[in-house]
């Protein structure tokens, strides 16, 4: 995942002029229900980022809500493991997931040289 | 210095996975291929599942294997002597296949054969239940093992993998009679993170519920053929 989110910076960046930019933040969302953990992300991208032109770049991340629909009456809800992902409301299974899923940049803070 | 400027891209941390994975499946398309991606923790039995499977399926169907391991291409070997076309591709540090290794693997795959000759590919994916879940391939379907060695608890446990999968295989339960294993406790986990998954039991010591997954995998080629 480290490896996708450098790459994707490399790939904005060369949009941007590269040479010309200071990287100051990259702001993520990532979903709870997603196989990130997002200190472990942190810590990854810091080291893997050592010494190259993201080295002062620090990543703040926005944890988007698991968040399901209940197909039977419509309420949205917090799904929860203990509960096995059911509805409070109908006792359904989590048949529509509304947000959770995310993995995104949402804003590069940069300055120009 | 210039003030900072705030860029609002939104932009899929994964695109250029799923980029290549859309181009890989436009591939699978073009040859009329349809391709399985089977993921499972280590050991679950994915390589007995092909080795199995593939038996069967080589009287009715043209099938080729891309085999994803870390290290070694001992489950390559095994699969070669099937004498159906196999690529190992080994990942090195990574602990998934990603859609480029699928497409470096699907080259070479068309150096040994033309896939035009073929009706499926299975892809071995590394055995892993976390990452191989959020790294599309290209693939029309998606495949979980789970053992029943495992524990009950597991689709709640790696629920994305889970959640991801269109179909469960629930393997090893020719042991059940030797272990305190509730499978109706895995069914109910199972269907609490996917609704929707198909679920089949096998054993690849007794081939139980083989019949149920050889079904599933010729309804799954011929309604891709027909398209």
């Amino acid at each position: 995942m480290t490896k996708c989110l450098i790459l994707s910076m490399e790939e904005w960046a060369e949009k941007k002029n590269k040479e010309r930019i200071v990287v100051e933040k990259i702001n993520l969302k990532i979903g709870e229900f997603t196989c990130v953990e997002p200190i472990s992300l942190i810590n990854t991208f810091n080291a893997a980022v050592l010494g190259s032109w993201l080295d002062s770049s620090e990543i703040t991340i926005e944890t988007i809500p698991f968040e399901g629909k209940c197909t039977k009456c419509n309420r949205s809800y917090f799904p929860k493991k203990e509960n096995g992902y059911k509805s409070p409301c109908c006792n359904i299974n989590l048949e529509e997931i509304i947000s959770g899923r995310e993995l995104k940049i949402a804003s590069i803070d940069f300055k120009e040289k | 210095m210039h003030l900072p400027i705030s860029d609002k891209i939104e932009l899929n941390i994964l695109h250029q996975n799923s980029h290549q994975a859309e181009k890989n499946k436009v591939k699978f398309n073009n040859y009329n291929l349809l391709c399985l991606n089977i993921m499972s923790s280590p050991g679950a039995g994915k390589t007995r599942l092909l080795e199995i499977t593939l038996e069967d399926l080589s009287k009715e169907f043209q099938s080729a294997v891309l085999e994803g391991d870390m290290t070694t291409n001992l489950d390559a070997a095994r699969l070669e002597k099937l004498n159906i076309p196999v690529v190992p591709i080994t990942t090195g540090r990574a602990c998934h296949l990603d859609a480029n290794m699928v497409s470096g693997g699907l080259k070479l795959l068309e150096k040994k054969i033309n896939p035009d000759l073929l009706d499926i590919l299975l892809v071995e994916n590394v055995g892993n239940l976390v990452c191989p879940a959020e790294f599309e391939i290209g693939e029309h379907f998606k495949i979980a093992l789970l053992s029943i060695t495992e524990g009950e608890d597991k689709p709640l446990k790696y629920p994305i993998m889970f959640r991801e999968a269109d179909l469960i295989l629930i393997t090893k339960v020719d042991l059940l009679p030797y272990l305190n294993f509730d499978i109706n406790e895995l069914k109910s986990n199972i269907t609490s993170t996917n609704p929707n998954a198909d679920v089949i039991e096998i054993s690849s010591i007794t081939k139980s519920g083989f019949d149920l997954w050889q079904n599933w995998i010729s309804k799954k080629i011929m309604k891709f053929k027909n398209k």
